[in-house]
């Protein structure tokens, strides 16, 4: 690119083109014959489908019934949608079996949760001091969380559950296993044999058995290595599976970093004299890191997906929650709106990360091209 | 002057390096003495005895759906079969299922078709956002509590049956099925032998043979001719109502279903954007060059565009069959016999934790490197012989 242009510069801009929406359509959606039948055949499907399920979510929906025997009506006309189900349970399925009357406390850590999330997606905060945000960000959440100290119940986490666990899984997951990540990242990048190997097996078996298996190691498996008398609770032994799972997958993404930092770079540093760690942490690491961010949001997004298969292993997150909802028997066989309702949440949550995820991307390539 | 005499010293990073690898050995070795030590420690005290013996054991639980006979007699070594089988069944239907939709989606969304291309991107902005483990529970809770029962089936097309006993189709009987299925098979073979012969035709001699045409051809007439020829019996079986269930036809259980269903979609949304991009990192000059050539715009797909976009594609595809395979594992949330399933009920019944988790790993282990072997080997098939 040889231009030097802003693109705040008005007067360089292409003009604006107008066009009817006659010339719109014809242009977009009638171009060719097989264009002009899929757009037929598209609209009838859509003509099909939306109205239908526009009537069954909202004009037949009920939001009012107080038993699941309501919602399902007297059997003649229109059955729409139950969401007086979400409107009985929603405390349930947010904040899981955590006292009710507490319940501002997961809340509140939930909030500061999220609020980590979006700082930490400033990049004006990108320097050291994020990590005291985040230190003390998750002391907080801790204490809000158990309690026990300044007043408030103590709390065992066997009553946590819902969103902020779900929350709780990813985040601390992430980072805990980020420098774990990285240290393997750079042990597999090492030349010392010994070293590399135990790198790249633990890399290559993690990445090469489901996830349920290693939460299934940690439930099952976890108790026996540990010597007699000694046991750990089973949150932590599932965020320690996720630990260990998510290291090997930052790793992958960090090796890419690595290797795409110009061998002059290592060179360079090697002749200033530094020592390997002084070169990786001042020369190398800044820069590989820097390139290998949006794969590592979509590594936090998966995380943050894959937090649902603590189900099998009975903790209680924001899916266990929906179905512990649904196990009323008094709202049985309304799976199907409890299920789009958290969907929506998890929704949010990942479409948000990835938008920022592809916006940041743009950003630092065209920082890169200049 | 001499070169002074290597010493063993700290400042020599040789030697500062063999120190480092027989720390880091020593430590992890010690950590994984300590746990296997404790390990033994603990079996001892709960009398569990290791080692794989109880895979002769008679397994004594029901299996719902089996590909090879099964009965609760049977051993758990042929359970734990069982349950393999039906992961690499429904993993296999699904890659080849997920391909497809995927590879229409992703054309889809580079369509010039406003309208189809937005539907492909909302399409798979809402499939791969949602977590795959409750897009599983929610076509299990559509097709086990909201379906009618199998009095009231729905019936979209003949012999073909959608009620909360699972799907309904009929089913092709009698042994001339085995005759047709070796013509196809002749006929493949016979495929691949042209296609060596007619690239090498055209190598030489620089004429076209119409390949597509005669395979076409051959995948038709051969299957139907040694039918005809066998005389084998050949009936379609369509699934009827007899008192609360069907009898006869094909079954797609309520968890197979659903699994393969959520498997496919979920994967799709993935592959759909494997398959854009890798069509978008092909040049537009390609296209131009190879019409500027007179290739016809199939011919520019097939001979230009593809292979580019194929060397792109297959390395994050395979990384996707394989995220397809390890996620069939979530098939023990909704009830579907796969291995996991199978294994976590061997394990609960005679306490083999290690065995049983051993047994997991090493199965998928097995199947994710000779999926990424094959699909290593496949790419390096297809790749461009640089200079």
């Amino acid at each position: 690119m040889s231009t030097t242009t802003s693109p705040n510069d008005k007067r360089d801009l292409p003009p604006v083109v107008r066009i009817s929406a006659f010339t719109w359509m014809r242009e977009q959606l009638f171009s060719s014959p097989l264009n002009a039948l899929l757009t037929v055949l598209s609209v009838w499907l859509l003509m099909m489908s939306l109205p239908a399920l526009f009537e069954w979510a909202f004009v037949n929906a009920n939001v009012s019934a107080t038993t699941g025997q309501q919602c399902r009506g007297s059997g003649s006309g229109p059955v729409g949608a139950c969401w007086a189900i979400i409107v009985e349970k929603h405390r349930l399925i947010l904040f899981g079996t955590y006292p009710y009357d507490e319940q501002w406390r997961p809340m509140l850590a939930t909030f500061i949760l999220i609020a980590l999330l979006v700082l930490s997606a400033w990049r004006k905060l990108w320097r050291p001091s994020l990590l005291l945000i985040w230190t003390i960000g998750l002391i907080l959440v801790a204490v809000l969380m158990w309690g026990g100290v300044f007043g408030l119940t103590y709390v065992e986490n066997s009553l946590w559950g819902g969103l902020p666990l779900t929350l709780i899984l990813a985040t601390f997951g992430i980072a805990f296993a980020f420098p774990f990540g990285v240290i393997l990242a750079l042990g597999r990048r090492s030349k010392m044999p010994a070293i590399k190997t135990m790198c790249v097996v633990y890399i290559e078996l993690i990445r090469g058995v489901p996830l349920i298996s290693l939460l299934f190691m940690s439930s099952v498996m976890l108790p026996l290595f540990l010597p007699e008398g000694f046991t750990i609770d089973k949150l932590l032994r599932a965020l320690i599976a996720f630990i260990m799972f998510a290291a090997a997958y930052i790793a992958e993404t960090v090796r890419g970093g690595l290797q795409a930092i110009p061998k002059g770079q290592y060179e360079g540093a090697e002749s200033l004299g530094l020592g390997y760690w002084q070169q990786m942490r001042l020369i190398i690491l800044p820069q590989a890191l820097k390139v290998v961010i949006p794969p590592l949001v979509s590594i936090f997004i998966a995380m943050f997906k894959d937090t649902s298969l603590v189900v099998i292993i009975g903790i209680f997150d924001l899916t266990q929650a929906a179905k512990a909802a649904l196990a009323d028997g008094a709202w049985r066989g309304f799976g199907v709106e409890v299920y789009i309702f958290i969907s929506l949440i998890y929704f949010v949550f990942c479409y948000s990360m990835s938008k920022y995820s592809q916006s940041l991307e743009n950003r630092l390539s065209a920082a890169q091209k200049r | 002057m001499r070169a002074p005499k290597r010493k063993l010293s700290w400042h020599d990073p040789g030697v500062r390096s063999v120190i480092y690898q027989i720390l880091a050995i020593s430590v992890v070795g010690g950590l994984i003495w300590f746990l296997v030590s404790n390990t033994m420690h603990n079996l001892a005290i709960r009398n569990i005895a290791t080692g794989f013996g109880f895979l002769h054991r008679e397994a004594g639980f029901a299996i719902g759906e089996t590909l090879i006979s099964y009965t609760p007699q049977d051993t758990y070594g042929r359970a734990i079969l069982v349950g393999l089988l039906n992961t690499l069944r429904v993993a296999v239907i699904g890659i080849v299922l997920a391909t497809i939709l995927g590879t229409i989606i992703g054309i889809a969304r580079l369509s010039k078709n406003w309208l189809i291309s937005k539907l492909a991107s909302i399409y798979v902005e809402v499939m791969r956002n949602i977590p795959l483990l409750l897009q599983l529970f929610f076509w299990y809770a559509i097709i086990a509590d909201n379906m009618p029962g199998p009095r009231q089936a729905a019936n979209p097309m003949p012999g073909v049956f959608i009620s909360n006993r699972g799907i309904k189709v009929p089913a092709l009987e009698g042994n001339g099925l085995d005759w047709i299925l070796g013509g196809l098979a002749l006929a493949i073979v016979l495929a691949i032998v042209l296609a060596h012969w007619a690239s090498r035709r055209q190598e030489k001699t620089g004429q076209i043979f119409p390949f597509w045409r005669v395979t076409l051809g051959l995948i038709l007439v051969l299957p139907t001719l040694s039918f005809l020829l066998s005389g084998g019996s050949l009936s379609l079986e369509i699934p009827v109502l007899t008192g609360f269930n069907f009898v006869g036809g094909l079954t797609l259980t309520p968890e197979f279903a659903a699994l393969l269903l959520g498997l496919v979609i979920y994967t799709a949304a993935f592959i759909a954007e494997v398959v854009r991009s890798g069509i978008q990192a092909v040049n537009q000059g390609q296209w131009e060059a190879a019409g500027a050539l007179g290739l016809k715009r199939t011919q520019i797909l097939r001979l230009v565009v593809l292979p580019q976009a194929l060397r792109v594609i297959i390395p994050p595809m395979t990384s996707q069959y394989l995220n397809l395979t390890k996620n069939s594992s979530l098939a023990v949330a909704i009830g579907y016999p796969d291995l996991v399933s199978v294994v976590n009920t061997t394990l609960n019944q005679t306490g083999q934790a290690i065995e049983g988790i051993l047994l997991i790993m090493g199965a998928y282990l097995t199947v994710s490197l000779s999926i990424s072997v094959f699909m290593n080997w496949y790419n390096k098939h297809i790749a461009l012989v640089e200079r």
